[in-house]
């Protein structure tokens, strides 16, 4: 499939944005720290910014507002839903952060559960597609839901270490997280490999009782929006280097980094070392994410 | 609406596209773009037309494959060899994914008849019904930011201007090898039905679930190359008549 920059951007971005809400909905951090309000923003700007980008590779993204219409039947649909609803309770806890140093519980809880269900809706958007076997598995929102708690623990234990707070908590917890992650990731990567398709030339043709079927002759002789949209070869030839460069920068570099969190003193070598962890994190993922849609097969190839 | 109308449909209309009369001429394809650049929706745009990387929006394209039997290697080696040209189009599955996963309700099926259209007014272009699709039937036109796809030409068969011989998709009104064939799948008595029948209709890619409405009839059985007379026709004595059959058979017999 082709990887289109500003999907990339959009899932990387929203997933961390709701992360960090997630974690500042359970109370990490502490509400009266300006690092605290620092968050709020953030994980808005980020979930707001990812939104935008993924308006960016429409057709006609005027109409974008239909899109909220058909939530019955389209995860695309309730993704949009999700995302928009989700923002209330956001934008209420970043308020009473911002204006008056506090944090409510209940109202944190429920814009958790709203931003888990978001990032959930997004993956089922790909998890649904049968045309694509690599992400048609539950494992698919297992892991843009695990990363996405990933990454929202590693911003977490940055910002518990800029605003001077204990930031062992938030770094233990991004710690476990990003094992599970990538632990998940693995098994998602495993299933890939290990797929046997089960749409070959010979059933997309139905002419498999003949013999086997190779293409002769194209339609036309250069590309055309289906081959260039499902027809993406660079990264399949890259795809070992590539995943290993994402492993480093996304699981070795973040845990090195928190490591040294829960072993440095509080202050300035904290927030350099949960820095250091944020960066490799985002640019790992924005590997594992370019291959995720570069990597997966589409059925319609068997065509050509 | 996204949702599948409740199913089965009154009517199914569809196509029959016999792989053994196909002879790969792309008029199909030409008449097709024809009829629905000036059509049903916005024009079928075309990217540098004229220069070296043309690409567009087409509805039915035309692939031509070649299958080697088993044993063989190469095409003729072996066995039933052959070439098929393979005519794609919307398959106007009953199960269209490409219906549920619109976010915008501009895809849908028709309850009537159960052809797939998509409202060009409300399609904001995102392209995920394409990703649905398995059959790469719906193309992006990169001008109007739309999706387009095969309507079965719903401003001809239903279009009582036009004289009855008409009334069917460009495609089949074109087709000089009678290669494709249109009518209503839920009537048994229909023209397609009993070819279907009589032929084993088949379903391209039924693994995806999709159960389209568009049946492809597989190319016959052909007797193998080498179960044919080995002597060349020019060589064959069979024929000669009076004289030459005469010293035909003395020349033998020597």
């Amino acid at each position: 499939m082709h990887p289109a920059p500003s999907i990339i951007l959009f899932t990387v971005c929203s997933g961390l944005g709701y992360g960090l809400a997630v974690m500042l909905g359970l109370g990490l951090l502490d509400p009266a720290a300006p690092a605290t309000k620092l968050a709020h923003v953030l994980a808005l700007a980020l979930i707001g910014g990812g939104l935008l980008s993924s308006t960016l590779h429409l057709g006609n993204p005027q109409r974008a507002w239909r899109a909220f219409s058909q939530w019955r039947s389209s995860w695309l649909s309730r993704e949009g839903v999700m995302a928009i609803a989700t923002f209330v309770p956001l934008t209420l806890s970043a308020a009473l952060a911002l204006f008056a140093d506090r944090f409510l519980l209940p109202l944190g809880l429920i814009g958790a559960a709203m931003a888990v269900a978001t990032v959930y809706c997004t993956a089922m958007i790909y998890a649904s597609l049968r045309t694509v076997e690599a992400w048609a598995t539950p494992l698919t929102p297992a892991c843009y839901v695990a990363f996405s708690l990933a990454g929202g623990a590693l911003l977490a234990t940055l910002f518990s270490a800029l605003g001077g707070g204990e930031a062992r908590g938030p770094g233990l917890a991004a710690l476990l997280l990003l094992a599970i992650a990538w632990a998940t990731k693995r098994a998602w990567k495993r299933r890939m490999t290990g797929l046997v398709s089960a749409s070959t030339p010979e059933t997309a043709t139905g002419l498999g009782a003949i013999g086997r079927v190779r293409l002769l002759e194209r339609p036309h002789m250069t590309e055309n929006y289906l081959t260039r949209e499902m027809g993406f070869k660079v990264a399949r030839k890259h795809a070992a280097k590539l995943w290993r460069i994402a492993v480093g920068l996304g699981l070795l570099v973040p845990s090195a980094g928190l490591v040294l969190v829960l072993a440095a003193p509080q202050g300035a070598p904290s927030v350099a070392a949960a820095s250091l962890a944020c960066l490799g994190f985002v640019l790992g993922l924005l590997v594992e994410r370019w291959l995720f849609f570069a990597e997966a097969r589409h059925a319609v190839m068997n065509y050509y | 609406m996204t949702s599948l109308p409740s199913l089965p449909t009154p009517k199914k209309l569809g196509l029959v596209i016999d792989l053994d009369v196909c002879v790969g001429c792309h008029a199909c394809v030409v008449n097709c773009k024809e009829w629905n650049t000036g059509g049903y929706g916005a024009a079928l745009s075309d990217q540098q037309p004229y220069g070296a990387d043309v690409s567009g929006a087409w509805l039915n394209r035309i692939h031509t494959f070649e299958v080697v039997p088993q044993g063989g290697e190469v095409v003729g080696e072996a066995g039933d060899a052959r070439i098929v040209h393979f005519p794609k189009s919307c398959l106007h599955c009953e199960d269209a994914p490409c219906v549920t996963v619109c976010p915008t309700g501009a895809s849908y099926k028709r309850a009537a008849d159960g052809i797939v259209l998509v409202d060009e007014d409300k399609c904001i272009g995102c392209g995920l019904c394409a990703w649905a699709c398995p059959y790469g039937a719906r193309e992006m036109d990169v001008a109007a930011g739309v999706m387009k796809k095969c309507t079965l030409c719903i401003d001809r068969i239903y279009n009582e201007t036009f004289e009855e011989v008409d009334r069917v998709p460009a495609c089949v009104r074109t087709c000089p090898a009678n290669a494709r064939h249109f009518g209503d799948f839920a009537d048994p008595a229909s023209d397609v039905s009993r070819m279907v029948e009589a032929r084993g209709g088949i379903d391209l890619m039924p693994e995806q679930g999709t159960r389209p409405v568009n049946k492809y009839l597989p190319p016959r059985p052909r007797r193998p190359l080498a179960a044919t007379d080995a002597l060349p026709l020019a060589e064959n004595t069979a024929a000669a008549k009076g004289f030459f059959a005469w010293l035909d058979g003395m020349l033998d017999r020597l």
